[in-house]
């Protein structure tokens, strides 16, 4: 009949699921105490079994992330940081380089050349670790193609500038255009889609492991259940077995909570102790570098750009980059105070403070400057901002060293937070995934001892 | 007595009022455009549209004698960026600006102040020229600024002080053969602001240029030009001769491609009613012409426009305005 498919026969009775089955054959067994001992047992090593996988598995997620955070995503926001400011130094090192005129002095070139070096070297390592196709590998891929060109614009500049034509200075404002108005848009794309994958890493570490725990507790409530049945069935209170199954449960549950606990107390500490202060030091250091940038094109372009502001119902013509240098340093002035608030312990406090007074020591000789450069003293004006001594570029240069120390501690501080809690997470999951089956092995046992009595 | 104070009184009161009404029409948004007509109806040499010499204190002058301190400075408006006639020289210590509208600053800083050093510079860019002066910003703009007819609109120029016209500069490679049909698909830059520029849209829209030239690169000062042509963005510039010749002396493969299509003339530009001033720069002008500009000319100018200077020199002055 299978032979000759043009046969149809009725359809046969629809088969049974093995489900059904096996819920028959559960309700046959468990007529009988051995059977529904062995049901128990089943489900008991089950339960725990279960337990123990899915607390392995939520603990190796979220000790993954913990690492991200600390190898991977924060490094990456550290370093997108670091390509932005190395970006937004190198272009005013080469504004000052163009300010002392045709022979720059060796540190000016050799900051440029240092910026850009790390700049380059920290696109590297942002594409190494960008997916391809991603958001950040768009920014990437742009910057780095800009970042030839720049400096080639940069290098034609310094060429004419030795030749005395002025045409150097038409390429350096071209260059500074091209960094202003497309690399560091790109570069801060970039530090912000590093950061939201810092966000988001953190976001994957330190939710609790509700699904491990409510198994767990349920594990805990079905071994106690055995063992009361157990006993009214028996009168033994011990049965070792189910003891040690629930201890060995007991243990991982326990571990899960205080371990995660742990680990989510060292991660929240190294969020509002570290990536929130790193955040705002990097965001200060940057208002500072384009305050600099501008206070130096204040210089460059002599009142070529002006802006139009509204002060006091009066409508007045001002320098736009001594314009913009006001708004940067008002942001600056803010996010040091910032960083004085979020700054825990004295050596984090230090340095924060002691940029603010580079701060204030740079604004009043900003006015000082500004006020000769107002009265036609060029010269004068120009010593105050790249001279040697008593300049603004002293006071810029301490607040970029203070920031840099605040930083570092503030490195210093998450790397230890955020080490001590994905620390706390180590050997959790195969700890969990061990002891679980031990766990079920004692649950087997116990019953097993149970079974052999009905032999 | 008391009569004669009254007519002096009505006399002072009247006489800014009048002139107001006089300015009215050209002034007026409206009318702006008839004013313009109105202007280039009668504006048939813009060169000659300047007040006759004076060497009198006005309240101009006054004003400018009047700053005490630091600030008894004549504030002029200057450009950076012109190679021989305002640039900063990058390997001059002293960084200060120099060039063939510099020497002239110069000679009218002594002239009024009495020190050829009381200066303020104010770097400014080609179309922040007029408002810069209008707003009061500086005293003076002498910035290779062309006087024209419709710049007469807003403000008050000197006599000319020199000669030149537009000219193309393009590669010496370049099949670019001046300003005509050669032009057709070739991208020009030119300043925002500039003269070139405004005469770029107007022959495009009469067809003296092709329509398939791209006319809309422009730039803050005449210089990035060079640096777009340099860099492959542009195929040609248009600027005036003197400044094109500025350009070619910073570059030895661009060149200047066919003669002036323009003559032109540079004045120092004033506010619109400083006739004092106007007056005492046309009267420094006077005495500049005889001593002084062939020395500048032969320091800044000979290398790049040649060592005779009959083509630049500009024409004896005539003054037509009376008010």
């Amino acid at each position: 009949m299978a032979m000759t498919p043009t046969i149809t026969a009725a359809p046969p009775p629809p088969r049974r699921t093995a489900f059904a089955e096996g819920l028959d054959r559960l309700r046959a067994a468990a007529t009988t105490e051995p059977g529904r001992l062995r049901v128990i047992g089943a489900l008991l090593a089950l339960l725990v079994l279960a337990f123990g996988s899915v607390a392995a598995w939520q603990t190796t997620d979220r000790a993954a992330a913990a690492d991200d955070v600390l190898h991977k995503s924060q490094p990456l926001s550290s370093a997108a940081a670091d390509i932005y400011r190395s970006l937004a130094d190198a272009n005013t090192a080469a504004s000052s380089g163009f300010l002392s005129g045709g022979q720059e002095s060796a540190g000016t070139r050799e900051r440029y050349e240092r910026d850009i070096d790390t700049a380059a070297a920290g696109l590297v390592t942002a594409a190494e670790s960008s997916d391809p196709g991603s958001p950040a590998a768009a920014s990437i891929t742009r910057l780095n193609t800009l970042l030839p060109e720049y400096k080639g614009l940069v290098e034609r500049a310094r060429t004419y500038n030795r030749q005395g034509f002025p045409v150097g200075g038409a390429y350096l404002r071209y260059a500074n255009q091209k960094m202003q108005q497309e690399m560091l848009p790109a570069a801060e794309d970039l530090y912000q889609k590093e950061n939201q994958r810092l966000e988001d890493d953190y976001a994957d570490a330190t939710p609790y492991p509700w699904a491990a725990i409510a198994l767990g507790v349920l594990a805990l409530a079905a071994l106690a259940w055995a063992q009361h049945r157990t006993y009214r069935r028996t009168n033994r209170v011990l049965n070792h077995g189910l003891v040690a199954a629930t201890a060995a449960t007991g243990i991982v549950l326990l571990w899960l909570v205080v371990g995660h606990g742990v680990a989510r107390a060292g991660l929240d500490d190294s969020y509002d102790h570290g990536v929130r202060s790193l955040n705002v030091l990097h965001d200060a250091r940057v208002a500072s570098l384009k305050a600099r940038g501008n206070e130096n094109l204040t210089l460059v372009a002599r009142g070529a750009e002006t802006v139009k502001v509204t002060a006091d119902g009066e409508e007045r013509t001002v320098d736009r980059y001594d314009h913009d240098f006001t708004a940067d340093m008002a942001v600056l002035a803010k996010g040091l105070d910032r960083a004085a608030d979020l700054a825990d312990d004295r050596a984090g406090r230090q340095p924060v403070t002691a940029a603010e007074g580079n701060m204030t020591e740079w604004r009043k000789r900003h006015t000082a400057a500004r006020d000769q450069d107002d009265n036609g003293n060029y010269q004068q004006a120009l010593a105050l901002v790249i001279g040697a001594k008593g300049s603004t570029g002293e006071c810029f240069d301490s607040v970029d060293d203070h920031l840099d120390q605040a930083l570092a501690h503030e490195q210093r501080q998450f790397l230890r937070a955020a080490g001590d809690g994905r620390d706390a997470m180590t050997g959790l999951p195969a700890g969990a995934a061990v002891l679980a089956v031990l766990a079920a092995a004692g649950a087997v046992v116990g019953i097993g001892r149970r079974l052999s009595e009905y032999r | 007595m008391a009569v004669a104070c009254v007519l002096a009184l009505a006399f002072v009161l009247l006489l800014p009022r009048a002139g107001a009404h006089g300015d009215g029409p050209g002034r007026d948004g409206g009318g702006s455009g008839r004013g313009s007509a109105a202007a280039d109806e009668h504006c048939t040499a813009p060169e000659q549209q300047t007040l006759a010499p004076s060497g009198a204190d006005g309240p101009t002058i006054s004003a400018i004698k009047a700053r005490r301190g630091e600030k008894r400075k004549l504030v002029v408006g200057v450009d950076q960026n012109s190679y021989r006639w305002g640039y900063r020289n990058p390997n001059n210590a002293r960084a200060e600006l120099e060039g063939f509208d510099i020497d002239l600053v110069h000679r009218i800083a002594q002239d009024i102040l009495g020190d050829p050093d009381a200066v303020q510079f104010k770097a400014i860019p080609t179309n922040q020229r007029v408002p810069a002066i209008q707003e009061g910003r500086v005293d003076m703009v002498v910035r290779t600024m062309t006087i024209t007819c419709s710049r007469l609109d807003e403000v008050a120029f000197s006599a000319p002080y020199f000669r030149t016209g537009q000219q193309v500069l393009a590669p010496r490679s370049s099949a670019i053969t001046g300003y005509d049909a050669s032009l057709a698909h070739q991208k020009v830059c030119s300043a925002a602001g500039s003269t070139a520029n405004s005469r770029l849209t107007e022959d495009r829209g009469t067809g003296r240029l092709p329509a398939s030239t791209d006319i809309s690169l422009t730039v803050p000062n005449q210089l990035d030009c060079l640096v777009r042509l340099q860099l492959g963005e542009a195929d040609a510039v248009v600027t005036d001769g003197a400044l094109a010749a500025s350009q070619a002396a910073q570059d030895p493969t661009v060149t200047l491609k066919g003669a002036p299509f323009t003559t032109e003339y540079y004045g120092v530009a004033m506010k619109k009613d400083a006739d004092d001033l106007v007056r005492r720069v046309n009267q420094i002008l006077v005495q500049y012409r005889a001593s002084g500009w062939q020395a500048s000319y032969d320091t800044w100018l000979s290398a790049t426009l040649g060592t005779d200077a009959a083509a630049s020199r500009p024409p004896a002055p005539t003054y037509r305005r009376t008010s």
